[in-house]
C-alpha cells in the first residue's frame, strides 16, 4: 500500500509521475512527493504508528514508499534499506537549560543513529525508494555525514556505492566512509563544486544520487525528526524547535511533518515556532533572513562546521518561508561560539555533538539571550551528528587536565595545583 | 564569439535532444538570446517573468557561477563553455 500519488513542482505546480527526477522539467523548481492524505485519514492513527518498529519506518505511511514491479528484496528478504535509523531519544536537558536560561529544554539526540548522524534517516528512505525504482548503485555528494551513511546503507543492502566529497574533509569522516568499501572520490573543491559535478554525473550515469535525482524521496526522510518529536512529547507539538541549516531541507521538512500531523488530526494545532541555525562562516540563509530580503546570495564557505558548509543552499528559500510562517527566527555563530557550544552540550548533558550541534546550541543560547525564546517555552534542539566525527575542530581546545608519573604524590600535587586555580 | 552551451536533460526536449549547442554571444544574456533564436522556448524555461535567471537555475561560464560574477552581464569569452544546471540538489 502506498499513499504516494505523484511528484509536484513547488515553484510552478506542474505534476509528473513518480520517477528518479528532482527538478521540474519546465522551471527547474524542486519536485515534492504528493500523498493522498484523504485516504490516510482515519487509517493512519497514533495506535498504528505506535505499533510499528522502533525506527523511522513506524511512519512508513507518511514516507515515499513506492509499490511496484521493481520492488526488490535483499538477501535478508527485506524490501527496505534499513540499518535501524530513527526513533532516537528525545531527552530533557535540565542542566543545559539552566545554563542558558530555559526551564523546559529537550534534545533530539540524532547522534545515536547507525552512522552517527541524522543523514541515516534520509538515506534509508532514499535508497529504499531507489531500489523500488530499480537502481543498483547509490551515489551522493557529501560534506561527510551523508557519505558515511550512503556507504554503510549500500554495503548492508548489497548496492554499489559511489560517494564524492570535498578533498579537505575531516580525516575521521574520510576514514569512516572508506571503511564500508565504496568508490570514494575526493574532489578538489568545496561542497558546492562537488554538488555541481554530481548534478552532471546524475545526467551521465544511471545511478541513484540520493541528493540529486532521488532527492524528492530522500528529503522526505527528515520529516521523521518532526514526527518523532511530536510522538515522544506525547503527541503534542513543542513551543519551539531549533535546527541546524545546511541546504535548509531538514528544517523545512520538520515544519512539514508538524503540518501533516495537524492535518491528520494526530496532534492538536498549536503554535510551534521553528528556528534555523547556521555558522557565520557559511550563512547565506541567515544573511537573507537578517536582510529581510527574498534573495539568497551564495557564499564561499569558511567555517569549522563543514557538515553545514553549503554555500548555495537548495532549500534556503523554503527555510525562510517556514521560519517566517511559524514565527521563528534565524541566527548564526562564530567558530569560537561553535566550539563553546559543543563543550557546553557535552559538559552539561553528556552528549558529544559534532560541529553542527555546536552551531545549534550556540544559536539556541543566542536566541534565548535575545528574548526570541522565552524561559518557559518547551524547546527542542536537534542534535544532528556525533562529535567523534569532528574531533579535529575541538582538538586545539581540549586535552588532558594534567600529566603525571604513576605516583600517588604526583597525583596529589597536580590535583591540588589544579584545584587551586 | 562562439560559446558551447551544455544543455541539462530537462531542456533537451527543446533542443531536439542535443546535449550541447554552439551559439554566438559575448555575454550570458546574449547567449540566452541566441539560444532562444535557435531553439524557441528555451528562454522562458531559464528566465523568470522579470527577465532574471530563475532561482532554481544555476549558470556557469566555464567554472564560474555567474552569481559570483556579473549575472546575465557576465562576459563569455570566445570558446567558453556555458553550463545550465538545475540548482535543486544537495543537502
Amino acid at each position: 500500500m502506498t499513499y504516494v500519488q505523484a511528484l509536484q513542482c513547488r515553484e510552478c505546480g506542474r505534476r509528473v509521475d513518480v520517477a528518479a527526477t528532482h527538478a521540474c522539467g519546465f522551471c527547474f523548481g524542486p519536485l515534492e512527493v504528493v500523498y493522498d492524505y484523504d485516504a490516510m485519514r482515519g487509517v493512519v492513527t497514533r495506535e498504528r504508528i505506535a505499533a510499528g518498529p522502533p525506527t523511522l519506518w513506524r511512519y512508513a505511511d507518511l514516507l515515499p514508499v513506492l509499490d511496484g514491479p521493481n520492488n526488490q528484496q535483499d538477501a535478508r528478504g527485506a524490501s527496505r534499506v534499513d540499518l535501524g535509523a530513527g526513533f532516537t531519544p528525545l531527552v530533557p536537558a535540565p542542566r543545559l537549560g539552566q545554563a542558558i536560561g530555559l526551564d523546559d529544554l529537550w534534545l533530539k539526540n540524532d547522534t545515536l543513529n547507525p552512522t552517527g548522524a541524522f543523514k541515516d534517516r534520509v538515506v534509508s528512505v532514499a535508497l529504499t525508494a531507489a531500489r523500488s525504482l530499480g537502481f543498483d548503485t547509490a551515489a551522493c555528494a557529501s560534506t561527510g555525514n551523508l557519505a558515511q551513511s550512503v556507504a554503510a546503507h549500500a554495503a548492508a543492502s548489497g548496492m554499489r556505492a559511489v560517494v564524492l566529497v570535498p578533498s579537505d574533509l575531516e580525516q575521521a569522516k574520510i576514514l569512516a566512509t572508506a571503511v564500508y568499501g565504496p568508490t570514494l572520490v575526493a574532489v578538489k573543491g568545496n561542497y558546492d563544486d562537488v554538488n555541481r559535478l554530481c548534478g552532471e554525473l546524475a545526467d551521465a550515469y544511471g545511478w541513484a544520487f540520493v541528493n540529486v535525482n532521488v532527492r524528492p524521496f530522500y528529503a522526505e526522510g527528515s520529516k521523521t525528526i518532526g514526527f518523532e518529536i511530536a510522538e515522544q512529547l506525547g503527541w503534542r507539538l513543542p513551543d519551539h524547535v531549533v535546527a541546524p541549516m545546511a541546504s535548509g531541507a531538514m528544517l523545512v521538512k520538520i515544519a512539514k511533518a508538524f503540518r501533516e500531523l495537524v492535518d491528520l488530526e494526530l496532534v492538536e494545532d498549536r503554535p510551534c515556532r521553528v528556528s534555523g541555525a547556521q555558522a557565520s562562516g557559511c550563512s547565506p540563509i541567515t544573511a537573507a533572513y537578517k536582510d529581510g530580503g527574498d534573495t539568497i546570495r551564495p557564499v564561499r564557505p569558511d567555517t569549522i562546521a563543514k557538515s553545514l558548509a553549503i554555500g548555495d543552499p537548495a532549500d534556503g528559500y523554503y527555510a525562510l518561508e517556514a521560519v517566517a510562517a511559524s514565527g521563528g527566527a534565524m541566527e548564526d555563530v562564530s567558530d569560537a561560539e561553535i566550539i563553546d557550544g559543543i563543550k557546553l552540550l557535552a559538559s552539561t548533558e553528556g552528549v558529544f555533538g559534532e560541529t553542527a550541534a555546536g552551531v545549534t546550541i550556540a544559536v539556541l543560547r543566542k536566541l534565548v539571550a535575545q528574548g526570541r525564546i522565552a524561559r518557559g517555552d518547551r524547546t527542542v534542539a536537534v542534535i544532528s551528528g556525533n562529535g567523534l566525527k569532528t574531533t579535529d575542530a575541538i582538538a586545539p581546545t581540549v586535552g588532558p587536565t594534567f600529566e603525571i608519573s604513576p605516583n600517588l604524590d604526583d597525583f596529589r600535587t597536580a590535583l591540588s595545583l589544579q584545584e587551586s586555580v | 564569439m562562439t560559446a558551447t552551451v551544455r544543455i541539462p536533460t530537462p531542456l533537451r526536449g527543446v533542443t531536439g535532444g542535443a546535449a550541447t549547442v554552439a551559439v554566438d554571444g559575448s555575454t550570458v544574456g546574449e547567449v540566452v538570446t541566441s539560444l532562444e533564436a535557435a531553439h524557441p522556448g528555451v528562454a522562458e524555461r531559464i528566465l523568470d517573468d522579470s527577465g532574471g535567471v530563475r532561482r532554481f537555475v544555476n549558470v556557469f561560464v566555464d567554472d564560474e557561477d555567474i552569481r559570483f560574477a556579473g549575472g546575465l552581464n557576465t562576459a563569455v569569452p570566445d570558446g567558453a563553455t556555458v553550463s545550465i544546471i538545475p540548482a535543486v540538489a544537495g543537502g
